[in-house]
C-alpha cells in the first residue's frame, strides 16, 4: 500500500527526521493562509498524488507570494496529473501540500528496501539525490553505497555514520545525518513498510538535513495490525476496478489490452497472459481469483470484468485440484445466470472431473467456446476477437 | 528415493482442528500420508479425525516422534508456530499459511539461524502448495491425483502452475519423483536453489523442472547453482512476460524491481546458466521429454 507525501513525511518527523514546515490544503483560500501562516518568502506546491516524476509532470510548482500559491493550488486541484509512472490516464490531484522553499547546497538519496538475497533490510544511498534510483544505477553506478541492516539487532550507530560520511556529509553536521537515516530505518522496520525512499534528502545552506521528498509503501499482509496506517490508504489514487477487486479478497491488475481473464492462481494468471500474448493478443486485467474459485468468486469475478470497458472476449482459465471441475462449472452457470455477458466467451477448465464439468457447461444454455490447452484458449481467445 | 518427504515421514498438523487444516488433513490421510496428529494450543487432549492433539508441538514431537509439520495458522500467529516447529526439533516445516507479513518471515529466517546446521529446520514456504513424493506421501493441499510416480522433480512458485506441469507431464506419461511449491511470497523459506540442490543429490530424480515468474534473484540464483553444480538438467519455464514493471501480480513477491527480475531477463540469465527454456507454459511437459530424449533419459 501507497501513501501520499506529506503522510510519509508525518510519518518521518515523528521518527525524529527534519522536514520542511507545511501543511496539507484543500482549496485555494486555505493555500493563501497556509502559505502565511508558514511565513518567508518562497513556497513550493505540491501536487498529492500517489507517483514520483510529479516535478515533470507539471505537478509542484514555486510560488513568491501566497496569492501566487493560491493560484497554482487552483490550477492542480481537481485536474488529473499525468507522469511518466501513472499511465495515461494519470491520477487526480484532491490534496495539495504547501512547504516551505528550502535553501538547498546538496541533493541527496536515502532508500530502504528488503533485500531479498539476504533477508535483511538494506539501505541505499547516494551522492546524486533528484534522479530516480534507475537513472542513477544506470548513469551514476559508482555513487551508490549499500549497506545491509541485520534485522535482529537492528541499525547501529557505526553503520549509519558510514552511510552519512558515504554521502559525502560534512564531519559537523554527521551525527544529524546519522540521526535521520536511523529515524528512516526505525519508521522501516517498526511499521511495517516494505520502502522508504527520501529523494532528495538535502544539506541545506543553514546546515539543516531534510527529507525534501519522500515515498512510503507498506506490506498489505501486515494492515491487521497496522491500523493507524491502513488510515492512510487513499482509494482515490487506485484503479477503481482494482479497489473493487481488493475489497472483495481478489487480486486485479487493469492491463492495456482487450482480453479479460479469469483465472485461479497468481502463476497461472501470468501464464495465461503470456500465452495471449504469444498468440497476438493483448490481456485487459491480471485476474486471481484465488485457489478456492468458489462460484461466489466466479460471479464477483464475471461481475468485475464486465465493468471493464476494454474487454472484447473473456478468457476463463481454472485449474480445478481439490474443487473439482464440475463443481468450477456450476459455478461459472450460476454466474451467468446472474450477470449478461455480450462478448464472446472461451473456457478452459482442466484437473479434476475435467470431462464432467465440460458436460455441465455444454449442457447448460451458455454461448461459449471450449478450449483444451492453455495454448488452445489463447488462440482461441485472440480468434474470438475477430 | 524420493526428497524431503517419503512413505513413513511422520507429519503433525499445526492449526490441525480449523475448517482449512482439517480438510487438508483428511485429504492428505486419504492419499496415505503417515499423518501421527495435530496441535491446536488449548485443544491438547482431544481426538481429531481420531488422532491425539497436543497444546504444543515439543510435546508432540516426545510423543509421536514426528519430524515435519505442516502449517496451516492464520497469518496474524504463524510466525510463532513456525518457530515452535523450530524449536521442538521438526525437521521440514510446510507453511501453507498465505499473507504472513514480510518483517515476521525476516524474523523466522533470523531466528532459525540460532541451531546448527544439522539441528536447523527446514522452512517450505509460506503461500504455496506443499510438497509431494507422488505413491509416497503428500504434505499439502495440491490435488494428489494429478502426480504420476516417477522421475522429474518439480519446484514451482506457483500452485497452480505446478498443477498444470504435473498433469501436463503425466498426459505424456511421464512421473515425478517429488514436486515441491516454494510459494509466492518475497521471502520464502526455502529457495529454488535448496531445492534443487536437493534434487541434485537424489537418487532417483533425473531432471528437474524449475518454475519461476518475475521478480526476485531467486530464478537466477539456482540457474548459477546448477550450472557450477549439477549433472542433471535443468528445464524452467518462468511467467510473467507480459507483467507490467513496478506492479505486484498476485503474489506479493511476483513484482520487477531491478534488473534481472523480468521474465525476460531471467529467460536470457538462465540460458546462459545452461538451463532449457519451455518458450510458453503450454509446452512444459513436451519441454521436459526432448530434453530426456536428448539425454537419454527416457
Amino acid at each position: 500500500m501507497d501513501i501520499h507525501e506529506y503522510q510519509a513525511k508525518k510519518i518521518l518527523s515523528d521518527f525524529g527526521v527534519k522536514i520542511p514546515t507545511g501543511g496539507i490544503v484543500y482549496s485555494p483560500e486555505n493555500a493563501e493562509n497556509k502559505a502565511r501562516e508558514i511565513g518567508g518568502s518562497k513556497w513550493v506546491v505540491k501536487a498529492q498524488v500517489h507517483s514520483g516524476a510529479r516535478g515533470k509532470a507539471g505537478g509542484i510548482i514555486i510560488c513568491n507570494s501566497p496569492l501566487e500559491v493560491a493560484d497554482a493550488t487552483d490550477k492542480l486541484l481537481g485536474k488529473k496529473l499525468i507522469t511518466n509512472q501513472t499511465g495515461p490516464e494519470g491520477k487526480i490531484i484532491n490534496r495539495i501540500y504547501i512547504e516551505e522553499a528550502t535553501d538547498i547546497k546538496h541533493e541527496l538519496y536515502l532508500g530502504l528496501v528488503f533485500d531479498r538475497s539476504s533477508e535483511s533490510i538494506m539501505v541505499v544511498g547516494s551522492t546524486e539525490g533528484g534522479m530516480s534510483v534507475e537513472e542513477i544505477s544506470k548513469e551514476k553506478p559508482e555513487t551508490i553505497i549499500r549497506s545491509k541492516i541485520e534485522v535482529a539487532v537492528g541499525i547501529q550507530q557505526f553503520q549509519a555514520r558510514e552511510i552519512a560520511f558515504g554521502l559525502g556529509i560534512e564531519s559537523k553536521l554527521i551525527s544529524r545525518a546519522a540521526n535521520t537515516i536511523i529515524g528512516c530505518y526505525k519508521a522501516f522496520s517498526e511499521l511495517d513498510a516494505t520502502m522508504v525512499e527520501v529523494n532528495p534528502l538535502v544539506v541545506s545552506h543553514q546546515d539543516e538535513i531534510l527529507a525534501l521528498d519522500c515515498k512510503m509503501s507498506f506490506d498489505n499482509n501486515a494492515m491487521f495490525r497496522r491500523d493507524e496506517i491502513a488510515e492512510l490508504r487513499d482509494k482515490t489514487q487506485e484503479n477503481s476496478n482494482e479497489v473493487y477487486a481488493s475489497d472483495r479478497g481478489m487480486n486485479y491488475v487493469s492491463l492495456d489490452g482487450n482480453i479479460g481473464n479469469i483465472i485461479n492462481g497468481a502463476g497461472l494468471a501470468m501464464a495465461s497472459m503470456d500465452m495471449i500474448k504469444l498468440a497476438g493478443g493483448e490481456p485487459a486485467n491480471f485476474l486471481d481469483v484465488g485457489g478456492g474459485a468458489t462460484p461466489e468468486k466466479i460471479v464477483k469475478a464475471f461481475k468485475l470484468i464486465s465493468m471493464d470497458t476494454k474487454v472484447k472476449v473473456i478468457l476463463v482459465n481454472i485449474f480445478a485440484g481439490i474443487n473439482r471441475c464440475d463443481w468450477v462449472a456450476e459455478g461459472i452457470v450460476q454466474a451467468l445466470s446472474k450477470i449478461e455477458i455480450k462478448h464472446p466467451l472461451v473456457i478452459r477448465l482442466a484437473g479434476t472431473n475435467v470431462e464432467k464439468g465440460n458436460e455441465i457447461l455444454k449442457k447448460s444454455n451458455i454461448n461459449f467456446i471450449e478450449a483444451s490447452t492453455l495454448e488452445d484458449a489463447a488462440n482461441k481467445a485472440v480468434k474470438a476477437l475477430g | 528415493m524420493s526428497i524431503i518427504i517419503h512413505k513413513n515421514t511422520k507429519i503433525l498438523v499445526q492449526g490441525f482442528t480449523g475448517k482449512i487444516g482439517s480438510f487438508h488433513a483428511e485429504e492428505m490421510i486419504k492419499y496415505g500420508s503417515n499423518v501421527v496428529g495435530g496441535v491446536t494450543p488449548g485443544k491438547g487432549g482431544m481426538t481429531h479425525l481420531n488422532l491425539p492433539v497436543f497444546n504444543t508441538v515439543k510435546e508432540a514431537v516426545d510423543q509421536t516422534g514426528a519430524s515435519t509439520s505442516i502449517l496451516f495458522v492464520p497469518p496474524a500467529f504463524a510466525a510463532d508456530s513456525a518457530m515452535e516447529a523450530a524449536d521442538a526439533g521438526i525437521k521440514t516445516c510446510v507453511a501453507i499459511t498465505d499473507g504472513i507479513p514480510s518483517h515476521d518471515m525476516v524474523k523466522i529466517k533470523r531466528y532459525m539461524r540460532r541451531y546448527p546446521k544439522d539441528k536447523k529446520m527446514g522452512l517450505v514456504g509460506p503461500n504455496c502448495a506443499g510438497i509431494i513424493s507422488p505413491g509416497k506421501s503428500m504434505l499439502g493441499i495440491m490435488p494428489g491425483h494429478i502426480y504420476k510416480e516417477g522421475k522429474i522433480g518439480i519446484v514451482s512458485r506457483s500452485g497452480t502452475l505446478g498443477y498444470e506441469a504435473a498433469q501436463q507431464l503425466k498426459d505424456l506419461e511421464i512421473g515425478v519423483s517429488t514436486s515441491v511449491g516454494i510459494g509466492g511470497d518475497p521471502i520464502n523459506g526455502s529457495s529454488f536453489r535448496d531445492i534443487i540442490e536437493k534434487f541434485e543429490n537424489d537418487d532417483e530424480t533425473i531432471a528437474v523442472l524449475m518454475i519461476g515468474e518475475i521478480g526476485g534473484p531467486q530464478e537466477v540464483e539456482a540457474g548459477q547453482f546448477a550450472k557450477e553444480n549439477m549433472s542433471k538438467p535443468v528445464i524452467s519455464y518462468i511467467a510473467g512476460l507480459t507483467a507490467p514493471k513496478g506492479r505486484v501480480m498476485g503474489h506479493a513477491g511476483a513484482i520487477v524491481s531491478a534488473y534481472g527480475e523480468s521474465a525476460i531477463e531471467k529467460v536470457e540469465l538462465l540460458k546462459e546458466c545452461g538451463v532449457t527454456i519451455s518458450k510458453n507454459p503450454s509446452v512444459m511437459g513436451e519441454t521436459v521429454k526432448k530434453v530426456l530424449v536428448e539425454n537419454n533419459l527416457n
